[in-house]
């Protein structure tokens, strides 16, 4: 998986909880994900799900994906095509899950900056998120080195898969 | 090196270290794993899709079906039928199926399967709530509980925490309910993120373990990765009647010179039932603020407030009584043996005399996933622990959340009440 992302802002305020992102009462079956996702972000977005083009990018306020810990917040986002989530600040259980499945989940305390429709540029070698609309450039919290390895290798099954191991037993 | 907080101790003896530090990442070994209907099939898809055969231990993994029970549709069914499928082909003991159970976060309490001192995970995010016993427990995602599966460990950025002293003798109808509403409308939606909490004071020590229950159940509503209190004679007495023995756990408390990221003091004496506004959780008034609001329907139950202790408190404001026209109460005991002590104690009578419905013990309506859900327009008293929008069906409904006391008040009058306006009469 490429750690480059290109693509439009979608820009959504503070507190997105997992049940905005995705809810309940779609039984989150994961036995047709194509269905499920379909339903991503809709009661703030109706028919979010096909609008957003292979690429693009969530900007959000303070603490992105509070509340449940379904993976299947982060496992839409990433099936409807969205590269990037970018907020000033993550929920812990979303944060790790989307870094699980390979959905980049990126700290930006500017991001607040971004307005909705702006194309983003993202390259997390770099460390930083280019805005080209406005062309600015904002700084992006670093990633601890295991989970960024997660992130290259497109999730922690993928890794797994790849190394035989998890990325945190390094040392053993 | 200055002294460790519980949560640093449980973390250190789980990593095999003797000292850890807020901000250590730590490997550290899983005690107990579970997984519910709707995150563990996620997790046994993962499990498969690594390419793994084989749990690293059959004894310490739960599964719990609970958010649609029994099955109200095909797609449920499949989940179900994943759950047990893995139960069987892993041999794992400990699957809590349909008529055997109840949510997930009760029966593991009441099943035994949370012990002080222990590091438990849960794939949903009010695992939380087993800090009440003394565990350091908290939710994690499906892919990582795979990870789980194949090597019993976890990696953990060691939390602050954040120490909550609460003091003073709750008034009466001023229930554990409204502390913690009060303690998040304080700290706010994301006020602990990324820290365990420890509660302490008078008020802790002197509540029941269903009181500390619901107050560890919401330490995730501020983002905390844990809540959890020190265990006592009350713990004690718990792990007692359900016969586990003392050599099978660890009591432990903070150090006096452990260090805590902050420090927030509540005094309860003159506390009033709170209820948290549409649609944040944090969004936390006193109830007679909103008081005379008209509900549609009120709900009883939850990992939150579906225990003995609030159903005892709600039957009794109802005894006799019958609830309003036109508004429609569901109560759902939080487990089996809930449900039928409060038959032996006339509760579950009570309430179907005063006009609720009785559901099984599960989920229920607060997940918005099987029952009780919502329509445009409507308003729901809920004991449950969430109002984010659409989160119990339409997101053109509103929710508010409460205690046990002023969701029987509020049934009983078709609007939001102050059940102390009941002492009155």
């Amino acid at each position: 998986m490429s750690v480059r992302v290109k693509g439009r802002a979608w820009k959504f305020g503070d507190n997105i909880n997992t049940d905005l992102i995705i809810a309940g009462k779609y039984k989150l079956s994961i036995t047709n994900i194509d269905e499920l996702s379909k339903h991503a972000m809709e009661a703030l977005i109706p028919g979010f799900a096909e609008k957003v083009r292979e690429g693009d990018i969530i900007v959000a306020g303070k603490n992105f994906g509070c509340g449940s810990s379904r993976e299947q917040a982060p496992l839409v986002l990433k099936h409807i095509g969205i590269g990037a989530v970018v907020a000033e600040s993550f929920a812990r259980i979303f944060y790790r899950n989307a870094i699980n499945i390979g959905l980049p989940a990126i700290e930006c305390k500017e991001a607040y900056r971004i307005a909705d429709g702006d194309i983003l540029y993202l390259d997390l070698a770099k460390g930083y998120l280019e805005n080209l609309t406005r062309n600015e450039t904002y700084g992006v919290k670093p990633m601890p080195p295991a989970l960024l390895e997660i992130l290259v290798n497109g999730g922690l099954v993928n890794y797994v898969k790849k190394y035989g191991r998890l990325p945190w037993q390094l040392g053993e | 090196m200055g002294g460790m907080t519980i949560s640093e101790k449980i973390l250190a003896y789980a990593s095999g270290k003797n000292y850890v530090r807020p901000g250590d990442i730590v490997d550290a070994k899983i005690d107990m794993a579970m997984i519910n209907e709707i995150t563990g099939p996620l997790a046994i898809q993962m499990f498969k899709r690594i390419g793994l055969e084989k749990v690293w231990d059959n004894q310490r993994i739960v599964l719990v079906l609970d958010h649609q029970v029994p099955a109200d549709s095909v797609k449920s069914a499949e989940l179900h039928k994943i759950m047990r499928a893995f139960a069987e082909e892993q041999k794992i003991p400990y699957l809590y199926d349909v008529g055997d159970g109840g949510i997930c976060h009760q029966v593991m309490v009441e099943r035994g399967h949370v012990r002080p001192g222990e590091l438990i995970v849960g794939a949903d995010s009010h695992t939380c709530t087993y800090g009440a016993l003394g565990a350091f427990a908290t939710g994690i995602g499906s892919t990582e509980m795979a990870a789980v599966f194949m090597s019993g460990k976890l990696w953990f950025k060691v939390p602050e925490t954040l120490e909550i002293e609460v003091d003073g003798s709750l008034p009466p109808m001023v229930l554990p309910k409204d502390v913690i509403l009060k303690i998040v409308g304080m700290v706010g939606a994301d006020g602990a993120t990324y820290k365990a909490i420890e509660y302490h004071g008078a008020t802790v020590k002197a509540m029941s373990m269903d009181g500390r229950l619901t107050l560890c159940n919401m330490a995730v509503e501020m983002g905390a990765k844990t809540g959890i209190v020190e265990p006592d004679d009350k713990t004690l007495e718990l792990l007692h009647g359900l016969g586990i023995k003392e050599k099978k756990y660890a009591i432990l408390k903070s150090d006096e010179d452990a260090e805590y990221a902050g420090k927030i003091s509540l005094k309860v004496s003159d506390l009033e039932p709170m209820i948290s506004c549409p649609h944040s959780v944090d969004n936390v008034k006193p109830v007679k603020e909103v008081e005379g609001k008209e509900v549609d329907q009120v709900f009883l139950g939850s990992c939150t407030n579906g225990r003995l202790e609030d159903l005892r408190v709600a039957a009794e404001i109802l005894r006799g009584r019958r609830i309003k026209e036109n508004v429609r109460m569901i109560v759902a005991p939080a487990s089996r043996s809930i449900y039928l002590q409060a038959l032996k104690e006339g509760l579950i009578e009570i309430f179907v005399r005063a006009g609720c419905m009785i559901c099984n013990p599960g989920c229920g309506p607060c997940a918005g996933a099987h029952q009780g859900i919502l329509a445009p327009g409507e308003v729901c008293l809920s004991t449950s622990n969430r109002n984010f929008k659409g989160r119990m069906g339409s997101v053109e409904a509103e929710i508010y959340l409460a205690s046990p006391a002023t969701a029987a008040a509020t049934a009983l009058e078709g609007r939001i009440t102050d059940p102390r306006a009941l002492l009155k009469r």
